[in-house]
């Protein structure tokens, strides 16, 4: 179990002062200007041999994003953007570092927004995080009071700039060009890559999108060490991570491990296990409601990294453990969540506008048994016609889910169409 | 819920902000770079919903439209798109009940169940008194403390039906109630006390 001393996020549930007084008590802000006097390419150099990968789901490597910036500049502005717009079904681990821990963020941007040349950097948090960004604003307005932000950054003579730029309800705005389009003042659908943002972004400058918890801990790894992160988790899979286990377990929390912790070790030893005990579960899904489910049989010895979820045909995602014990109706889950990406999906591309809702309807008649069993094979049919024909993710993301309800439990899906075909009487 | 804008009869004629939000407004304008003032729709269109006893008439987006030089039909996009803006009157307390799956595994159907009760009456409606509005909303980002609602700006979590239901009673009294986990948690921490963090729970 990591230790606390190696934990990034001391103050994770709230049970300190979250203002700047107590954020230097924790070690925020402590030696900053020492860190931007390293310069920004030795910065990008320690993320780098840090291994932290993107903390919103795609586990992108977060030095070499920063390092895709233009090193030379035309004399225009170029941007730091935080994806706070966390709205995962299952996620809420930014929240509690916005709430609670708003200074490592505001430092976050300042560090990686000087490792990246940006001259402001703009966080975009979900409207309806009333409270989190009330305290986020708080904590930006004592940052400039202290002269820690603004024309004259820690002292270190770099001017920049940290806004906060709310939502008001859209999950399309957590994919980046969705993000960048809102942040325009216009309706989040998601833009063509390429351009890809660093060439690209708000406003037509260059623009580097990263997720909350990627910006979060840049400081404590510059002040401890790339080799220090990299020795927590496994190669390729380093740090520590926030993990959110909700649904059917004893006690449902957020909790900041070592990455690569075995996924029964993390909810047995944080969440009080499962509901009714280990033997009572029957699915999880590992990594945010996007990522497909796993069967107790993988659950019970996989890992929680990018690479043992992928090797499972799964994904790390946002780390958001959703457990289902064995009362659960499967099917009615994943059905949820299909209305769910109906609700969300944009409009834009017409696979994922009309596709989501297609699918919707027929996991509803699933859920009812109201099928001929070769529908399912019509059904994982339109989710591949979907998967990888949309301009953005959020198609693939309505797609998995139901790739892996079939892939493991297929056979109860086709039992409950059997059984009301047998309670059906015989056609006259 | 159907987000329809509210009929003609219900539209008021015009919309200022007031001297208050409209300094208000030019901060939010300030944010952004010269020329890009369009990126203050949003934050405007919640401050004339402030304004509005929460909701949007189509005069309100005109006036934002005006004073950022937009054509009115890109501010009634970004108006329709967005489910934080009401297009239509909504109750005092407007009442949005989580019900995607971890709040669904955690029993949302009973708070659901409990809300309509109480309320007396169903997604999308509002009482005769004009006090709640109660709508089904959207994965809200507090999974770990499922089941949850917001009302207004505030978020009510760990909810039973009983507790979701004391919530509802003292705000139609004219109570404040408790904000946030309504089990006697602090946060996401583990109902049965922190596993982690020993060393920083008090007052450092």
């Amino acid at each position: 179990m990591l230790r606390d001393e190696d934990r990034i996020f001391t103050n994770l549930y709230g049970t300190l002062d979250w203002g700047l007084a107590g954020a230097r008590k924790r070690g925020d802000w402590d030696g900053t200007k020492a860190i931007l006097e390293l310069g920004p390419d030795a910065i990008v150099d320690v993320i780098k041999a840090s291994g932290l990968r993107g903390r919103g789901g795609a586990g992108f490597p977060t030095g070499l994003k920063w390092s895709f910036m233009p090193k030379e500049s035309d004399g225009k502005p170029t941007y730091l953007v935080v994806n706070a717009d966390e709205g995962e079904p299952g996620t809420c681990k930014d929240r509690e570092m916005m709430r609670h821990d708003p200074h490592k963020l505001v430092e976050g941007c300042l560090i990686a927004g000087f490792a990246m040349r940006a001259s402001a950097a703009y966080i975009y948090i979900r409207g309806e995080f009333h409270l989190e960004a009330n305290h986020l604003e708080a904590a930006v307005a004592e940052a400039y009071d202290a002269g820690l932000i603004g024309p004259n950054a820690c002292g270190s003579g770099y001017a920049f700039d940290v806004f906060v730029h709310r939502g008001a309800g859209a999950y399309i705005c957590g994919e980046e060009t969705a993000l960048i389009e809102s942040l325009e003042g216009k309706k989040g659908q998601p833009r063509l890559k390429p351009p890809f943002p660093a060439g690209v972004g708000v406003w037509g400058r260059p623009t580097t999108v990263n997720n909350v918890e990627s910006i979060a801990v840049a400081p404590t790894i510059m002040r401890r060490g790339a080799d220090w992160f990299a020795g927590l988790g496994r190669a390729n899979n380093t740090g520590t991570k926030v993990f959110c286990i909700s649904g059917h377990v004893e006690h449902p929390c957020n909790v900041e491990e070592e990455m690569s912790i075995p996924l029964r070790e993390l909810i047995e030893k944080h969440a009080g296990g499962v509901r009714g005990g280990w033997d009572n579960l029957l699915a999880i899904i590992p990594g945010g409601s996007s990522v497909p489910m796993l069967p107790k049989s993988i659950c019970d010895d996989v890992l929680m990294d990018f690479d043992s979820l992928r090797d499972v045909k799964s994904g790390l995602g946002t780390a958001a453990v959703i457990v289902m014990d064995k009362s659960t109706d499967l099917v009615r889950a994943i059905a949820r969540l299909a209305k769910f990406y109906t609700h969300e999906s944009c409009g834009q591309c017409t696979p994922c506008r009309e596709g989501t809702g297609w699918m919707w309807r027929v996991m509803e008649r699933l859920v009812r048994g109201e099928a001929d069993v070769a529908e399912i094979d019509m059904l994982l049919e339109v989710s591949y016609q979907i998967e990888g024909h949309t301009i953005c993710a959020l198609g693939d993301a309505a797609a998995w889910p139901i790739q892996g309800l079939m892939r493991h439990f297929r056979p109860e899906v086709e039992a409950r169409i059997m059984e009301r075909k047998n309670k059906q009487p015989a056609a006259a | 819920m159907k987000r329809v804008p509210a009929p003609p009869e219900q539209q008021p004629d015009s919309f200022a902000f007031t001297p208050e939000n409209l300094a208000v407004a030019k901060q939010h304008i300030a944010k952004y770079p010269p020329r890009r003032q369009a990126s203050a729709v949003m934050p405007l269109l919640d401050l004339a919903q402030r304004q509005q006893q929460n909701w949007l008439p189509r005069a309100a987006m005109d006036a934002v439209a005006d004073m950022l030089e937009m054509p009115r039909i890109r501010v009634y996009e970004v108006a329709t798109f967005y489910t934080m803006y009401n297009l239509a009157p909504v109750g005092e307390h407007f009442v949005q009940v989580c019900t995607t799956t971890p709040c669904w595994l955690r029993g949302s159907e009973d708070v659901v169940g409990a809300c309509k009760s109480k309320l007396g009456i169903d997604f999308g409606e509002t009482t005769a008194d004009g006090k709640f509005t109660l709508i089904e909303v959207e994965c809200l980002g507090a999974c770990v403390n499922a089941p949850m609602m917001q009302i207004n700006d505030d978020y009510y979590e760990d909810l039973t039906a009983e507790s979701a239901s004391a919530v509802l009673e003292a705000l139609a009294k004219g109570e404040k109630p408790k904000v946030g986990p309504q089990n006697g948690r602090r946060a996401s921490e583990p109902a049965g006390g922190p596993t982690t963090l020993h060393a920083y729970t008090g007052d450092n």
